[in-house]
């Protein structure tokens, strides 16, 4: 990349050490990796140190350091894997001669895993130099072969396969609504803050990011903080395995995203928002930046919105480069900063002090969309929906073993048994529901009759569901891995204690576990929730304290000697290496069992 | 109400704005720690000074005192805990401590003690990591680098050098040097910068000093590390005798 072209990334983003990882997204999409050279020159133009550029280049998965013309990512989720995700991989990595992430020798294609892209209803999907493919399949493959041996351009591929559907299959209240963008600042136009806020706490919205805080708790907080200068910040990180529904929200319902942020700005006083978009929806940031670049047109962004000379706010979309660890809203914060999206220590809150310190509101996409819902609708009336202590509705992101996968709105309150009912799952036939994704909980058919509610079920909205034929000892080692994958590495009970986690995982599933390993697993988990810095090592470890306790038999069918220890250490196994090397498979190169 | 809090039945006093960690220092109660030397901004990385507050676990170095708490330190429960930790710590490096320099005056070891590890529990991570020397008076061994970021700390606040960063992430994370080569030699490290003397384990040590001190004679040879304090900083946190 040449020096005028960095130029123009500095300039872009206002040389500012804040939008370091902006820039750094920027070169990666354009040459699909960032060499020293690129690194040097931020470090240097920004005047920040060398390490600290290679340390966010290296903390964000979606960046690379190695040349390549095509960078191929598979969604490893679960629901993918469980597709024949791996088949797939393996049939295109043979075809063109590459090991699993490794550069081809020619430097031209990559292959390697991510986490979840948010496509867990679109069949095995995959980014391609940043891009979202979905509904692969063996003719798409080859065809895909094809295309990167002859070296065409991404940009000049079947478009069609870059199609992503919204696939609602259940509307209520909120993706029923019938919006014109700017209605509701316009209805609340000659409102004070107080009196929106009087509506809010009507409404008695609580956030959907996982932790259900009331909202308007959450923006008194923030207003009432003394300072200069506020931010809102909408959390569109949405990086929990199996949910997608920040995607449809955003595909079609975008106007009430920024609606319910500008509403927030208003009543806090903001003058700065930022959407903090994950790298894996990098297809949405066009059509968000042109309907951003419309608000502004239509006095809704900018300067005195709606002809009030004291309301100004812009939004800015910050882009993520794959770290999960980012929908928490300190660590995002922190890469808002162009930082390692390592999480804060818990106080101060960051409506006391968020970005750049100063009062700062964190919410979810579909709770600034609640937020704008309740004032079209009236406080009331909103507070009708759902359950009590659960007002409104819910988005559910339904995928694996049911007719219909797709987003379905719920109000609070459902049932698990009519949820599982509307998505044409065969209900005498399920295994386990996860719900929440891997850092959720596990639900068996005993549970059914519990309810979608912060009071009972609370849920972040993913739902994948597995059918009796799964072996759910392969979704725990897909969960495990996930962990291992996206712990940010700064407290030691999580960064150490999912990887040993994963290990056992490994070895009972290799049938080489005790009930001793079952005790480890069992000990750790606890200790690994009590003692990790942020929500997310506190929660590494639900999948396998619930299966251990609601799915034991899964664990105890496959243990090797199930009183005293049991060796990890496998000969046979360990010979393997030497097998391969010597090609050799006969009974002689093995020990008997 | 008083400034007071009780660290398992001791009241200790403290002032606003300490942390628990703070005020067990004054007050001469051990809470053990690894990422956490008073000089520096808390961390709470390592999170073996995790402690029970009202019930609920928190690391002691980044949590404020206030006043009432009822603080559980010294339990079983807790001595677990932190051996757990420190098991977890030693699996994913490579300590070798009879064949380390800072052997006897290596806080994980003296934590480990102090624990009453017997054992690594779990299975040898075996990383394959580098050796760096390439300073002429100081060398880093990564194998033994717990990640406590004080070295870090030091360079960037108070040495101005900025020579220390972290990178990678999750099991991955590591230390980077800041020099063109990533290489210890081309930074301007002097032996007498505080990073190098904060180092609570053998990753970052002093050359031309080996065993000038012999085993036995060392720092935690002359007493456990709950009556010894760090070794940065001699005695503090430190057990207080009556």
């Amino acid at each position: 990349m040449d020096v005028i072209e960095l130029q123009a990334i500095l300039a872009k983003e206002q040389h500012h050490p804040h939008y370091l990882l902006q820039m750094l997204r920027l070169v990666q999409e354009k040459e699909n990796y960032i060499s020293p050279q690129v690194m040097s020159f931020f470090a240097e133009k920004l005047n920040i140190p060398l390490t600290k550029v290679q340390g966010v280049v290296d903390f964000y998965s979606l960046l690379n350091t190695t040349p390549r013309d095509y960078h191929i990512l598979f969604s490893n989720n679960i629901i993918e894997q469980l597709q024949g995700k791996e088949q797939l991989m393996k049939q295109l990595m043979s075809k063109l001669g590459v090991e699993l992430g490794k550069v081809r020798a020619d430097n031209r294609v990559c292959i390697d895993n991510t986490s979840c892209i948010g496509m867990s209803d679109q069949g095995i999907s995959v980014l391609v130099n940043g891009l979202t493919i979905t509904n692969l399949d063996e003719q798409r493959i080859s065809e895909m072969v094809d295309l990167i041996e002859k070296k065409i351009p991404v940009s000049q591929w079947n478009a069609q396969w870059f199609e992503v559907k919204d696939n609602i299959q259940r509307k209520d209240q909120l993706l029923s609504t019938d919006f014109i963008a700017g209605s509701v600042l316009d209805k609340m136009k000659n409102n004070t803050a107080d009196q929106i806020m009087e509506i809010l706490k009507v409404a008695g919205i609580r956030g959907c990011g996982g932790a259900g805080f009331p909202l308007d708790s959450k923006w008194d907080f923030c207003r009432q903080t003394p300072a200069d200068e506020r931010f809102v910040v909408c959390d569109a990180d949405e990086g929990e395995p199996g949910t997608f529904k920040d995607r449809i929200l955003f595909q079609s319902y975008a106007d009430l995203v920024f609606e319910g942020m500008t509403i927030c700005a208003k009543i806090i006083g903001a003058k700065q928002g930022f959407l903090y978009l994950r790298g894996e929806y990098r297809y949405l940031l066009d059509s968000l930046e042109k309907i951003l670049e419309k608000r502004r047109d239509q006095n809704l962004l900018g300067t005195a919105i709606l002809g009030d000379s004291n309301f100004d706010f812009e939004i800015k979309i910050f882009m993520g480069a794959g770290a999960y660890i980012c929908g928490a809203e300190t660590a995002l914060i922190e890469s808002l900063h162009g930082n390692r999206g390592v999480p804060r220590r818990r106080l101060p809150y960051p409506v006391h002090q968020g970005y750049n310190k100063k009062p700062t509101v964190v919410n979810n996409v579909e709770t600034f969309c609640l937020a704008v819902k309740a004032l079209q609708m009236g406080g009331e009336t909103f507070a009708k929906l759902g359950t009590e202590q659960s007002h409104g509705t819910k988005l559910l992101s339904i995928s694996g073993d049911c007719k219909k996968p797709g987003i379905y709105e719920f109000q609070y309150g459902v049932s698990v048994r009519e949820v599982l009912e509307s998505c044409g799952a065969d209900i005498s036939n399920i295994q386990m529901v996860q719900n929440s994704g891997p850092a959720g909980n596990s639900l068996s058919p005993e549970d059914f009759d519990r309810k979608i509610a912060f009071e009972d079920v609370s849920t972040t909205g993913s739902i994948m569901i597995f059918n009796k034929d799964k072996d759910l000892l392969e979704v725990i080692q897909n969960f495990a891995n996930f962990f291992v994958h996206e712990s940010c590495g700064f407290c030691t009970p999580c960064r150490v204690g999912t990887s040993i986690i994963k290990n056992l995982v490994n070895k009972v599933r290799k049938g080489r576990g005790s009930n001793v390993d079952l005790k480890e697993m069992q000990d750790l988990s606890i200790l690994i929730r009590n003692a990790a810095h942020c929500g997310l090592g506190m929660t590494a470890t639900n999948h396998i304290s619930d299966t251990l306790k609601k799915f034991p038999q899964i664990y105890k069918e496959r243990l090797h000697n199930s009183e005293s220890l049991h060796p990890t250490f496998d000969l046979d196994a360990a010979l393997e290496d030497a097998r391969q090397i010597t090609h050799r498979q006969d009974a002689a190169a093995h020990l008997s069992a | 109400m008083e400034n007071i809090i009780t660290i398992d039945e001791q009241m200790i006093p403290f002032k606003t704005g300490q942390t628990i960690m703070d005020a067990a220092m004054e007050a001469g109660v051990y809470i053990p720690h690894l990422c956490h030397n008073p000089e520096f901004e808390p961390h709470g990385s390592c999170r073996v000074c995790v402690v029970k507050v009202n019930g609920r676990m928190m690391s002691s170095c980044t949590t404020k005192a206030t006043a009432g708490q009822k603080i559980e330190n010294n339990t079983p429960e807790l001595q677990e805990n932190r051996r757990c930790l420190t098991q977890m710590l030693f699996v994913e490096g490579n300590h070798v401590c009879p064949g380390c320099e800072k052997s006897g005056n290596c806080q994980l070891q003296a934590v480990a003690y102090y624990t009453e590890m017997l054992s690594p529990r779990f299975q040898h991570f075996y990383p394959y990591r580098e050796l760096d020397p390439t300073h002429p008076d100081v060398i880093i061994d990564f194998n033994r680098c717990i990640l406590c970021e004080l070295c870090v700390r030091a360079s960037r606040d108070i040495d101005q050098k900025n020579i220390f960063a972290m990178s990678g992430r999750g099991i991955k994370a590591h230390l980077i040097i800041n020099s063109p080569t990533g290489k210890l030699g081309d930074t301007d490290l002097n032996v007498n910068d505080k990073a190098v003397q904060v180092c609570p384990v053998g990753a970052i040590i002093k050359r031309k000093q080996g065993y000038m001190n012999p085993i036995g004679e060392r720092f935690y040879d002359q007493a456990p590390i709950d009556e010894m304090g760090d070794i940065a900083e001699p005695h503090a946190g430190a057990k207080h005798h009556d």
